[in-house]
């Protein structure tokens, strides 16, 4: 379609612009939980993973040491700063957790006592926060909420805050115990490891990890010996049958896994193989195994006939021939199925959790994930995100290195 | 003993095993069953060839048998007996599971996944494999929307709830929204609409398996047609619907089943995201809500699924015969 003149540049445009929006759509999932998995947790529910460069405004509460009280008429006074010795920049700040950050920077917040008159004639005091530039003085309503004159006030407590962190406290009676303040300031924005150092070493995940391992290597080795030999017999030995037993292959590829769980785990409990790791890889072995004769055929049929005719010609018995010959040719449909099968066992949910004991020392990752993370610790996205990552890593690892014989595998598998 | 050690020994003895088996079997057969010494040697290779074949199928068969063509009768003889397998109860699992509102759901909005995943996947693969055809970059890109192939469905799970979350802090979506002006909503709690955002978990894994056949396929069009189809004045949509898309008719379809199968089986995500809940319950996620609590049940669901799986299996038997 290159050729035709003019709609050449124009659709070239489109179509970039097309395959840039699809990836950028297939990307923006993963990438946010990518993100949000090295982020401070407080931050992640503050701004959004997609402003995660960007400062965050968090709140907080400061105790500052209550040393240098000053008296100033009736009222005691103390100064300093919120940061302490460090920096920071304040947006907002507040005297109660209901409300840090009721007031602007420049301003004073307190609580004055608001001296009001009864219907009965008697003089009654009523609490009352309000805000007032720094230099000025509070406004006090004429009336207070039930429609009572106000007649006069006296500041309780207030505090002034600079953009700096300086801070003025002022408070009624004597300052025995260091005031809390409260303060909303941009924080830099936080990256680390903390969520994985937590999901590792306090959630028990690195025993999941090792888990996943111990299943997947000998799930995944296992089946590619037994299978090889049976691919080389349907693939180049003559017998009575083989046709019905490819065909069985084939039909085989798709039952649903479904149908064997409760047969065979009760076959294991009879056996006393009951749940356990040797369970779990004798069923992945076998529910592997007929892909893993597909694609192996498949791939022996194809080598050339020459080679091994002549090898037989020579003397050399079915054993060695395959041993010698078949085997190393098949290296890449050994690794497109050894990718396959690592994959398939490494992301496995149902057979682990029905072949495998449901107690916490034997759970894989994704039995970790599913059935205790997303429930006990459902909204701590820091944790699930690091999670989550943890066990997609090694699988993105062997996807990313052997990607060409993946789709090696995956075109002699349908295309066929 | 620690799983560690034991899944060494495992691969140790495994593989040993199997090298062992194999090899000893061969000999046995060719130095002590049938030498080809005596005065009939013609007839004894003869005959070890003919045994051969079965020795190096047996482990194999063996295997496939117990787990998987055992597991068909298994489960269909386990499905006529009630909950604790002590009664015959006939097709009364069945009958009984038929009349009740949750399995009729759960059958629908299967129905509703099988009609819709393959469909969505087939398209955005078809698509991609098309427009990063002939891309600078496309190897990239088709690599990038293939990468979700290696992220287990828990895994794929987690990634969409953290987009599906309320909080429009978090979520993505209900980000969006709040930038809109408009309410947040939580995706999994709408009727009937959040089977559908159920779904888009399963097409964006399968999109790239698709997209891979489907690109490969393309590229095996023979450029003839083609440059006839261009020299006859086509456009490129036309290109693309007449002359291409039939010529790879066969591969869609291919991949089109196979994802169907592939819908069949997983329940992880269903039971990651809603456990079932708000009328998202597919019928694998259903099997496991009585896996351990009700066999009959469960194996009656499990051949359920099975007999809706027949067709495509006969359908690929037909057509692996035919290549024969």
């Amino acid at each position: 379609m290159d050729n035709i003149a003019g709609q050449k540049s124009s659709l070239s445009i489109v179509t970039n612009l097309c395959v840039l929006f699809l990836v950028l759509l297939w990307l923006v999932p993963t990438v946010g939980l990518l993100v949000s998995s090295f982020r401070d947790r407080e931050q992640i529910s503050q701004s959004g993973w997609w402003m995660a460069m960007f400062p965050v405004e968090q709140a907080f509460r400061v105790q500052p040491e209550a040393d240098g009280v000053r008296q100033d008429g009736d009222l005691y006074v103390l100064e300093g700063n919120v940061f302490g010795t460090g920096s920071g920049s304040v947006a907002a700040f507040g005297i109660t957790s209901r409300n840090p950050g009721a007031a602007e920077t420049g301003q004073t917040y307190g609580r004055l006592k608001l001296e009001v008159r009864d219907s009965d004639g008697e003089l009654d005091t009523e609490n009352y926060e309000t805000a007032w530039p720094a230099d000025g003085a509070p406004e006090v309503p004429e009336t207070d909420e039930d429609g009572r004159p106000v007649e006069g006030y006296s500041i309780d407590r207030a505090l002034t805050m600079a953009p700096n962190g300086d801070f003025t406290w002022v408070q009624e009676g004597e300052i025995r115990r260091p005031p809390t303040l409260y303060v909303v300031a941009k924080q830099p924005p936080e990256f680390g490891l903390q969520n994985y150092e937590l999901i590792l070493y306090s959630n028990n995940m690195d025993r999941a990890f090792i888990n996943t391992m111990t299943v997947t290597i000998p799930a995944t080795i296992i089946p590619i010996l037994i299978a090889a030999f049976a691919a080389y017999a349907l693939a180049w030995m003559d017998f009575s049958g083989r046709q019905f037993l490819i065909a069985m292959v084939v039909g085989l590829l798709v039952v649903p896994l479904q149908l064997a769980l409760v047969p065979l785990l009760t076959l294991h409990n009879k056996v006393g193989i009951g749940q356990s790791f040797l369970g779990i890889w004798l069923a992945h072995t076998g529910f592997g195994l007929p892909l893993a004769i597909y694609l192996l055929r498949n791939y022996m049929v194809g080598l050339p006939r020459d080679i091994i005719e002549s090898a037989k010609v020579d003397g050399a018995t079915d054993f060695q021939v395959f041993t010698k010959i078949v085997l190393p040719l098949s290296f890449p449909a050994l690794a497109s199925f050894a990718i396959f099968q690592f994959l398939w066992t490494w992301n496995d949910l149902l057979v682990a959790k029905v072949f495998l004991p449901s107690n916490s020392e034997s759970w894989v990752m994704t039995v970790k994930i599913a059935d205790d993370l997303l429930g006990s610790r459902g909204g701590d996205w820091g944790i699930l995100a690091a999670a989550a990552f943890v066990s997609i890593a090694v699988p993105l690892l062997v996807f990313f290195a052997m990607q060409k014989y993946l789709v090696r595998g995956l075109l002699a598998g349908s295309v066929k | 003993m620690s799983p560690i050690f034991q899944g060494i020994l495992t691969i140790f003895i495994g593989v040993t095993g199997c090298i062992a088996y194999f090899y000893l079997s061969n000999i046995v057969l060719d130095k002590v069953i049938f030498p080809p010494r005596t005065d009939d040697r013609g007839r004894n290779i003869r005959r070890a060839t003919m045994v051969r074949p079965w020795l190096f199928m047996l482990p194999a068969m063996f295997a496939l048998g117990l787990y998987l063509v055992y597991p068909v009768v298994g489960s269909f003889w386990r499905s006529l007996f009630n909950r604790s397998g002590d009664t015959f109860v006939g097709l009364g699992n069945y009958t009984q599971m038929f009349s009740e509102s949750g399995f009729r759901t759960a059958l629908f909005n299967n129905f509703l996944w099988v009609l819709v995943v393959p469909a969505a996947s087939v398209f955005f693969g078809l698509l991609v494999a098309q427009l990063t055809d002939r891309l600078k970059w496309g190897n990239i890109a088709k690599s990038l929307i293939f990468m979700p192939m290696a992220i287990s469905f828990v895994g794929a799970s987690l990634i969409w709830k953290f987009v599906y979350t309320v909080d429009p802090q978090i979520g993505i979506i209900n980000a969006i929204r709040d930038s809109l002006g408009l309410a947040a909503i939580d995706p999994l709690q709408i009727p009937f609409w959040n089977n559908f955002f159920l779904m888009v978990i399963l097409v964006w894994i399968q999109t790239g398996f698709a997209m891979v056949i489907l690109s490969a396929a393309l590229r095996g069009i023979p450029e003839e047609t083609i440059e006839a189809a261009i020299v006859d004045g086509a456009n490129p949509f036309q290109l693309f619907f007449r002359i291409k898309v039939p010529q790879i008719k066969g591969t869609i379809l291919v991949v089109w089943t196979t994802i169907t199968i592939l819908v069949l089986k997983v329940f992880d995500i269903v039971y990651a995201m809603t456990g079932g809940n708000f009328d998202t319950e597919i019928l694998p996620s259903y099997m496991m809500d009585y896996m351990f609590r009700d066999d009959g049940r469960a194996t009656a669901v499990a051949f359920v699924i099975m007999i809706i799986v027949l067709p495509v299996m006969i359908w690929n038997i037909r057509q692996a015969r035919k290549e024969m």
